[in-house]
């Protein structure tokens, strides 16, 4: 067998894996890989060079929630590797398969304090479900492959691959293992079925329920499992941010997000409910707030493939270690056994009914005749004018929370967040992956001004590859988040949380060859969205909205989740 | 809360990082070592780590998850569900001119430790035993004047399953 080099078997395992797109940026220590790749892969892999690596991981991010696939990334040692972090630890907080190859100096400099020298393994050690330093070409091939294996199942997550110039230049023969023997990674996909059979009682005798659904329903692909057993019960579903899109948004058993900022009823519905059923999420300090007035009545059956995060935070009766379609499935099967449906259903009136007195009582609402732009109005017109079928990015503050309320997700993938990191600047770039992934859809960014501006700079991605994604920048001149905390939790002392500077958005995007719209009365904004819709480019749209909006319900941090500020 | 003492066996790949992707897991969740050792095991491809700590009933049900989770990690056994022996050893160094030598070594005697330096003013003493065992020897010899002391930190093996005992005649 002829012998190719560390480049050529880098690319090669990568499109053996499947890969059609890397995101990334070239230097010195990845030089051999990219000539190689502009060689020979050129009609293999769509590669595009981002403007900084952090945007590169969160592309590669985006690309991996909107298509179910691992996002690749390829960067060069030292700085670019140390740019990653950010993106690996918003990967890794969302469970999110990307892989991850860096460029190191040569296998003699390592630890010389060589130029663009960085131990990025030990860097991204905590950052990273695992990582690897290749220190033989011979073990590359296997390495790559256990790379992918490790960050797409089970869990999934960023695996970090490092690899020194010297073994990327060096020669061996190349055989890429269909799979190999990880003696020690065996994440337990199906469910145990005597304890599926122990849910499936509490739940036929559950008179006040709730489905608690979170993003391991998506990564699972569950969701039609999860729409199955909420309609055979009746039970009504309330999604956590990651999980928003897992069940409809529109569906009548929706009681949309809980948490801080969840709506209402939801958090009424737990903190009164006698069983909860945890889908594919952690029970996050976002969700529970103070954990002993959580749910505090109600039986808990907790489905996770990881089993870290089953009692980490909460005690459960029912945990269920598997992978939630395979659980739901079988807990589908086991209510069927029982015969339980319709007499389920019946025994569920009371309940229902409550739902729609807490629903009635408190709404999401804002001041509809305000003249100065609400913000929540415009993310509800982008939601009408899409008709609900855009993949939205988000970046993370107020416009996070506004696009979560107020954008109803029924599909799955359709919502890019950074949930668990909460990384301002990520749902610009991951817009970017997502639209590479899907050239055909609908992309839009809802931003904040402040956020906006931490990876402004992919403008020229955008107009680089010519990606039609939006963005809506909801511009209130503010870091509003945690402004709102100032004015409600710090005496209004807006400690520099006034972004007294801003650049032009309008003039910024023109600069980079986008067009630039502004809206700036509630009048201006449908018109202002539909002209960004029927352009086929990227867009801009500096929303100018009212400064001191705040986000409501909110649940003081720390406080029971129906401790909530309603305003 | 009861922060119990609890000993875990940790079965790991002998690679490089290993032990670090493990003392990392405790720092970076502020889980506790009391101590840890590590040493290939007769296999040489694999490690066996000793890890004292201690926590509530739940913080050492997550130790254990986390642990388990490490790709590394081949096994992981909380030894203090069971039966198990553990051991420390100590090397320490006592002043001991003449007049206070012989007392050094009966001390040393009486745990069954031995002496392995002696110079004109001082005696190295080495003892192995349980915790509880060391700590009272260096009870003892604290008043004659410690100058260095080395502890390894436990190590611990499970107890054999089918143990002899004197009341079990199954032989």
């Amino acid at each position: 067998m002829a012998k190719i080099n560390g480049a050529q078997i880098l690319l090669r395992a990568l499109k053996e894996e499947g890969v059609d797109t890397i995101f990334g940026y070239p230097g010195g220590a990845v030089i051999d890989i990219f000539d190689v790749m502009a060689r020979e892969f050129s009609d293999v892999f769509k590669f595009i060079l981002v403007r900084h690596e952090q945007a590169a991981v969160h592309a590669a991010d985006g690309y991996a929630r909107a298509t179910g696939k691992p996002g690749i990334c390829l960067v060069t040692s030292g700085p670019g590797g140390t740019n990653t972090v950010t993106g690996l630890a918003t990967a890794y907080m969302d469970s999110i398969p990307v892989v991850v190859f860096t460029g190191q100096v040569p296998t003699p400099l390592i630890g010389n304090d060589a130029f663009q020298e960085a131990d990025i393994v030990g860097i991204t050690r905590p950052c990273t479900k695992h990582n690897y330093l290749v220190s033989n070409v011979e073990e590359l091939a296997r390495t790559i492959k256990e790379a992918f294996i490790i960050s797409s199942t089970g869990r999934p997550g960023p695996v970090l691959v490092d690899l020194p110039k010297d073994v990327v230049q060096a020669k061996a023969e190349f055989e890429y293992p269909r799979t190999v023997e990880l003696s020690t990674y065996k994440p337990t996909v199906k469910a145990h079925i005597p304890s599926i059979k122990r849910a499936a009682d509490l739940i036929a005798e559950a008179e006040r329920p709730v489905i608690y659904a979170g993003g391991g329903v998506i990564t699972a692909g569950a969701h039609e499992e999860l729409r199955a057993l909420a309609e055979m019960t009746g039970f009504p579903v309330t999604m956590t941010l990651m999980g928003l899109g897992c069940f409809p948004g529109t569906h009548p058993l929706s009681l949309g997000m809980l948490g801080m900022h969840g709506t209402y009823r939801a958090n009424m519905a737990v903190n009164h409910s006698d069983l909860l059923l945890a889908v594919g999420a952690r029970f996050d300090d976002r969700v529970t707030g103070r954990v002993e007035g959580f749910a505090p009545e109600a039986k808990i059956i907790h489905i996770d493939i990881d089993p870290t995060s089953i009692q980490k935070n909460i005690g459960v009766e029912v945990p269920i270690v598997a992978d939630a379609r395979n659980a739901l499935g079988k807990l589908i099967e086991a209510l069927k056994k029982k015969g339980c449906s319709k007499a389920n259903r019946d025994r569920l009136k009371t309940w229902h009914a409550q739902l729609t007195v807490w629903r009635n009582e408190q709404r999401l609402r804002f001041d509809r005749t305000s003249e100065t732009i609400k913000p929540q109005y415009v993310v509800e017109k982008l939601y009408e004018l899409t008709a609900g079928r855009a993949i939205i990015s988000t970046e993370v503050g107020q416009n996070q929370m506004w696009a979560a309320q107020y954008y109803l997700f029924d599909q799955p993938r359709t919502l890019l967040t950074s949930g668990g990191l909460g990384t301002m600047g990520y749902g610009f770039p991951a817009a970017i992956g997502a639209q590479v992934a899907f050239p055909d859809k609908l992309v839009i960014d809802i931003a904040g001004d402040g956020s906006i501006q931490m990876n402004i700079q992919e403008l020229a991605t955008v107009a680089q590859y010519k990606l039609p994604i939006k963005i809506a920048i909801l511009n209130n001149g503010y870091l509003g988040m945690v402004r709102q905390w100032q004015e409600r939790f710090y005496d209004n002392v807006y400690a520099h949380t006034d972004m007294m500077a801003a650049p032009d958005f309008v003039k910024l995007a023109e600069a980079y060859g986008a067009l630039g719209l502004r809206a700036t009365t509630t009048a201006e904004v449908e018109p202002t969205i539909k002209k960004a819709l029927e352009t086929d480019g990227p867009v801009v749209i500096d929303f100018v909205v009212e400064r001191e909006e705040g986000v409501y319900p909110m649940v003081p941090a720390g406080a029971s989740i129906t401790n909530m500020i309603l305003v | 809360m009861n922060d119990e003492r609890h000993v875990i066996s940790v079965l790991v790949e002998n690679k490089p990082g290993v032990l670090a992707r493990v003392a990392g897991m405790f720092s970076g969740r502020a889980f506790n070592i009391d101590s840890l050792a590590v040493a290939p095991t007769a296999d040489n491809s694999y490690s066996r780590m000793t890890i004292v700590t201690h926590g509530s009933e739940q913080i050492i049900e997550q130790i254990i998850k986390q642990l388990r989770k490490l790709i590394n990690v081949v096994k992981v056994q909380d030894l203090t569900k069971g039966d198990y022996v553990d051991r420390e050893l100590v090397l320490v160094r006592v002043k001991a001119t003449a007049a206070k030598r012989a007392e050094v070594l009966r001390i040393t005697d009486i745990f069954r430790g031995k002496v392995c330096d002696v110079s004109h003013d001082s005696i190295t003493v080495e003892v192995s035993g349980t915790q509880s065992k060391i700590e009272a020897v260096l009870e003892l010899l604290s008043p004659v004047g410690i100058t260095e002391l080395i502890r390894t930190g436990a190590i611990a093996i499970p107890r054999a399953k089918k143990t002899l005992k004197p009341t079990g005649n199954s032989e």
